[in-house]
């Protein structure tokens, strides 16, 4: 029940702030996000009593085909509940000083996407997790079509048809699997099953079609092309959802669906996928060097990133697993405090091309301080959370494939390389006429680096909670593979 | 028979109001006739009632009647401004009233004949209809083609009856199938049902016989469009269902390869040339025929459940439809732009109500969640990898594909900023069906199997 009122609320909240206008909606939306994260929290001290059964809810929805409504959550569900629960309010509240026109409308499509995430993240039937994967889909679309920025038309359309061309896998994987399960359920177990009983080629299809899907939405190379534009022609709060809880959807993806369903093809054709990542980590990074766009930037950054990860959940193994999980939490805070950081500069400045910029820390020392820890936890330097994720990650992809993490690892070395240059670019250096007027930061810009901040060093000094909630349901999920 | 007989003593009524020059109410009289022909439906519900052994209103029937009856009911409260202009409004409200009985006699026939008066009593109305707007060139052109060619079409099915007629001696589809299901199929006969397959594809505007459609739906006046494109092919699918449901099933491996070829060819063909199109009503036209062939599938894969699944389809669609041509309709008396995308543009600004509304109807058409024209094309798919056609099903999204592509060249449209800034007033008739249409679109979604499990 406490499942689905996580995905309720953000949809009557979504309804309640398209009929307040947008006068009070920062306030209304930010209080509505609390509530919300409050019940996840709430949530949270459930599964840690470890009453798993509470947290699961099930009602027939379409009996005749099979379909229930039925929705639960574990450990790793949890965790990324958590996230875009915990993204939201502090994405609302980066917003607070920019003035959207409709801002209401804008407030309610980010929360029906949110109750959409919601969703696809505790969904544990096959057909119910497509609807919310696909519904996640159109409240992100209005949100660049009406907020974005230049060529907004066409990236967004792009972007569009591309995410759908590989949901479309999906669905016929799902529908494939459908048919080979003995009762004709979509129920999680009986998939499960279904997809455990099928030839190994069957379940190397069955992965690549999934695999499509997934990695179009994080995005890896070769299918990563709607996102650099999408990226910047979005709307700073639609690119922090996107880029921050989104992306993750898909990774969340891979763990849920795709390991426990076809554990043979990935042992077997799983090497394909890691090395699909390694070059995927290797190409945006090399790509992100040569940017001269703070933007562009941070969006190549994030293919690196979930390249890595991605990596990480076919590695299959322990640390892998749990890295990945931690990474995808840091990527998401981190991912979110890039874009709050390109805002702050963008709104000032009127530019995020890099070599316009210079010497901005003699002027904004605070903002300066916290921009680099961001940085630092995106090259994943000691205590800081990145480390723990990508740390875990190249351990564990090690013990599977020796040679995929020594290249992996150079994720590190060149995220160092594009990570300090841009910092070193826009706030080191002679101020030049545009940068020596940077205004100060104001009060809710503050607060809202502190919280990022804060999570990045306390999950960086003490990821011991963390790593606990997804811990027994990691070594669930690797007992039914082996 | 109750059913029958309302419906044309509307048609016989709203004569008799024209010589009476009664105008104003009128409407609501066939409104109220509709919704009692409803309620004879639902008693009649399980009651299988057969009339002189020429058709039977089984639940089959009853539940299409059901469907054709609302879809009238919500257009003639959308078609008001249609009958106001024309100062011939009885003739129209008769041919539109005798276009419904002959749409009866489509979903409830047991025997050939009545089928073919059926589709008869339903064709020469809407001739006359698409001419409605004697002055326009284009309406005039639009009845003549559908005339000439829906003539042709109509022969080709008389001949396929006769032939039909001759290798099995039986006029009724119980007779035929037991005929054919206890003999080997002859040369004969197997030329008879290709030949009533060809003319009822025809009817349903699928390919290789949908090049009628797209002039006929430009030409003719925009609601005579929306009528031909939700009543009409709603009847029609369900005609074409049963003829093939009750009189060939037993030789469906025969034939099944056609349809196959029928929907993979059509959802390709009208998809890539509608994805072409910069003209809203050809589109449409296009779009349509789209949805003819995912419809089409439901008969490749006829089974006990196909009759449920075509009910939901038709439904959803022509709900979908209703929504879209009429939207189209009142955008474009409202724009200097013609019937071109562009008459969209900035269509949020001018008026938001529209806007969301054609929105949500053309994600439904374009198969996307969780509007139920996303069910209505899982249903379609689900069923044809069940019988093991993969490869139409793979046609069926490449489809979707494109579809997506020209639905969404409307939606960018209208979330576009324009020039013109003018409001759009929304008249009561039209939001009252807007909000009925697209409650229906989410709540079809929520319970699917309610409808889909009726027949």
């Amino acid at each position: 029940m406490l499942t689905l009122l996580l995905i309720l609320i953000p949809l009557i909240s979504g309804f309640i702030l398209l009929f307040t206008g947008s006068k009070n909606a920062r306030q209304i939306a930010l209080v509505l996000s609390l509530i919300e994260f409050g019940f996840a929290l709430f949530a949270l001290n459930i599964l840690k009593s470890s009453a798993t059964e509470s947290l699961s809810y099930s009602i027939p929805w379409i009996p005749s085909m099979g379909i229930s409504f039925h929705l639960g959550m574990d450990g790793i569900s949890m965790l990324m509940v958590l996230l875009s629960t915990l993204l939201m309010p502090l994405i609302i509240y980066s917003s607070f000083n920019k003035r959207y026109s409709n801002s209401h409308n804008l407030y309610a499509l980010m929360f029906i996407m949110q109750s959409a995430m919601v969703g696809s993240f505790t969904a544990m039937d096959g057909f119910l997790f497509y609807i919310f994967w696909e519904v996640s889909l159109i409240p992100i679309f209005f949100i660049i079509l009406m907020w974005g920025g230049e060529n907004r038309q066409k990236t967004t359309f792009k972007f569009f048809i591309y995410t759908l061309f590989g949901s479309l896998f999906m669905l016929l994987a799902l529908i494939y699997l459908y048919l080979h399960t003995s009762t004709h359920s979509f129920d999680i177990q009986a998939l499960y099953a279904a997809g455990r009983s099928l030839s190994l080629t069957e379940q190397g299809l069955i992965m690549g079609a999934f695999f499509l899907a997934f990695a179009i939405k994080m995005p890896i190379f070769p299918f990563h092309t709607w996102q650099p534009s999408t990226y910047v022609a979005a709307p700073t709060p639609g690119v922090m959802l996107l880029g921050g809880v989104m992306s993750k959807m898909a990774t969340y993806g891979l763990i849920r669906w795709v390991l426990p369903m076809v554990p043979d093809g990935v042992q077997e054709y799983g090497y394909l996928i890691i090395s699909l990542s390694v070059v995927s980590i290797i190409y945006a990074s090399c790509i992100a060097i040569i940017q001269k766009d703070f933007k562009y930037l941070i969006a190549y950054a994030s293919i690196a990133h979930m390249g890595l990860i991605s990596a990480g959940i076919f590695a299959a193994n322990m640390q892998s697993l749990q890295g990945s999980m931690v990474e995808m939490l840091s990527h998401g805070i981190n991912t979110v405090g890039l874009f709050f950081v390109y805002d702050i500069i963008y709104k000032r400045m009127h530019t995020s091309e890099m070599s316009k910029l210079g010497g901005i820390r003699g002027v904004e020392s605070r903002f300066a301080f916290m921009f680099f820890i961001i940085v630092l936890s995106n090259v994943a330097l000691p205590f800081t959370n990145g480390f723990i994720g990508e740390f875990l990650l190249i351990l564990g992809v090690f013990q599977t494939n020796m040679l995929a993490a020594s290249f992996a690892g150079l994720s590190i070395i060149l995220g160092a390389v594009y990570m300090l240059r841009a910092y070193q670019k826009m706030m080191l250096g002679e101020t030049n006429s545009l940068t020596s007027h940077f205004p100060k930061l104001e009060k809710q810009e503050l607060i809202t680096l502190s919280i990022i901040v804060i999570l990045i060093v306390v999950m960086g000094v003490y990821p011991k909670p963390i790593l606990d909630i997804t811990e027994s349901s990691i070594q669930t999920l690797l007992k039914g593979i082996q | 028979m109750k059913e029958l007989i309302i419906l044309s003593a509307l048609g016989v009524l709203s004569l008799i109001a024209g010589l009476l020059r009664i105008k104003r109410p009128f409407m609501v009289v066939v409104i109220a006739g509709l919704l009692l022909n409803i309620g004879f439906c639902i008693m009649d519900w399980n009651h299988n009632e057969n009339l002189f052994n020429m058709m039977t209103l089984d639940n089959f029937a009853l539940a299409f009647t059901i469907l054709s009856s609302s879809l009238a009911i919500l257009w003639f409260i959308v078609a008001q401004a249609y009958f106001q202009n024309s100062n011939t409004f009885s003739d129209h409200y008769a041919l539109v009233l005798f276009a419904m009985t002959g749409g009866l006699l489509m979903v409830s026939f047991t025997n050939m004949v009545m089928l073919f008066l059926g589709i008869e009593v339903l064709s020469i109305p809407l001739f006359v209809l698409a001419g409605s707007h004697k002055t326009s060139m284009r309406s005039n052109e639009a009845a003549f083609k559908y005339f000439l060619l829906g003539a042709f079409a109509s022969a080709f099915l008389l001949f396929g009856i006769a032939l039909l007629y001759g290798s099995t001696g039986h006029f009724d589809n119980a007779g035929i199938s037991a005929f054919l299901g206890a003999n080997k199929l002859s040369g004969m006969a197997l030329a008879g049902i290709i030949l009533m397959l060809g003319a009822m594809t025809f009817k349903v505007s699928a390919a290789p016989f949908h090049f009628w459609a797209p002039d006929v739906y430009q030409g003719s006046p925009t609601m005579i469009t929306t009528f031909m494109a939700t009543f009409v092919k709603t009847v029609a699918f369900a005609g074409f269902f049963r003829l093939f449901f009750l009189s060939f099933m037993a030789v469906r491996s025969e034939y099944a390869m056609v349809f196959a070829v029928i929907a993979a060819l059509t959802i390709l063909v009208s998809n890539l040339i509608a994805s072409a199109q910069s003209n809203v009503k050809r589109l449409l036209a296009y779009s349509s025929i789209s949805h003819a062939g995912f419809m089409v599938i439901t008969l490749l894969c006829m089974n006990n459940s196909s009759a449920g699944v075509l009910l939901y389809y038709t439904l959803v669609y022509s709900i979908s439809s209703i929504i879209a041509f009429s939207i189209f309709k009142w955008v474009k008396t409202h724009s200097t732009e013609n019937e071109e995308i562009s008459a969209f543009n900035g269509l949020l600004r001018r008026s938001p109500l529209l806007a969301v509304v054609m929105t949500l109807a053309l994600l439904s058409m374009s198969g996307i969640p969780p509007l139920s024209g996303f069910m209505a094309k899982y249903m379609v798919f689900t069923a044809a990898i069940t019988n093991g056609y993969m490869w139409v099903a793979i046609c069926g999204i490449a489809g979707s594909l494109m579809a997506v592509y020209y639905y969404f060249k409307i939606i960018m449209a209208m979330f576009a900023d324009a020039p013109e800034t003018s409001e759009i007033k929304v008249p009561g008739n039209l939001k009252f069906v807007l909000i009925v249409c697209s409650i229906a679109l989410i709540a079809l979604m929520l319970f699917p199997s309610q409808i889909s499990s009726l027949i």
